[in-house]
């Protein structure tokens, strides 16, 4: 299982903070679509990935235990 | 306290300042950055910060390892805020001393250039008409959408 953390607007657009999927050995791009897709407004919405607090690269493989959250724009300061 | 750190507890920016100071120190810059009244014609009622904390912190300290590397000699601490924040409020204060000014003063302006680009910590600014998350551009005062 990976977790997910929803922030901001993201978090609006889900109605959640977090959830958990079986998503480990797929791609960050892959998570990103299968998202866009269980959530209609989401693909709209400039997003970065993070992995283990860390932004993360499309192609970057997921692993059991990760946690991913999903970056809408920032907007800190 | 911590030198990178997200609180929601009112900030006191003397605290920053002492923790930079050193004797090899001729130049402390403490920026403040407060919550504003009015954003392009737009009053703002208060703001509501929310941040992903842990990597919040940790992109913070990344900013000060750029910081010390990029002006030999200096040292930063930095804070920021969440939670909702009334106007003239302190969201976050960015501490730097060095053994000149020019570094201090630049090296403060980096930082929070930073801090808008990598640092996940989003601000949602509500009015009396509505709000919006700032950096998602979809809603606009009045509610509607674009």
């Amino acid at each position: 299982m990976i977790t997910i953390h929803y922030f901001a607007g993201i978090k609006e657009l889900t109605g959640t903070a977090q959830e958990t999927l079986q998503f480990a050995g797929q791609t960050v791009d892959q998570l990103r679509k299968e998202l866009a897709g269980k959530y209609p407004g989401m693909a709209e919405n400039s997003v970065q990935v993070a992995v283990n607090e860390e932004y993360a690269l499309p192609d970057d493989v997921l692993s059991e235990g990760d946690v991913v959250a999903l970056i809408p724009p920032v907007s800190g300061g | 306290m911590k030198a990178y750190s997200v609180v929601t507890e009112p900030i006191n920016p003397q605290l920053y300042a002492d923790y930079v100071l050193r004797p090899e120190a001729g130049a402390v810059t403490l920026f403040t950055g407060h919550v504003r009244e009015w954003t392009k014609g737009v009053k703002t009622l208060y703001l509501a910060y929310e941040a992903y904390v842990p990597m919040a912190e940790k992109k913070l300290a990344q900013i000060g390892r750029e910081i010390e590397e990029r002006w030999e000699g200096t040292q930063v601490a930095i804070a920021h805020r969440i939670g909702e924040l009334q106007i003239s409020d302190i969201a976050v204060v960015i501490a730097v001393s060095s053994p000149h000014r020019k570094a201090a003063y630049e090296a403060n302006e980096y930082a929070i250039e930073r801090i808008k680009e990598i640092v996940p910590i989003w601000k949602k600014e509500i009015w009396n008409d509505g709000e919006e998350w700032i950096g998602d551009q979809k809603k606009k005062p009045g509610g509607e959408m674009i």
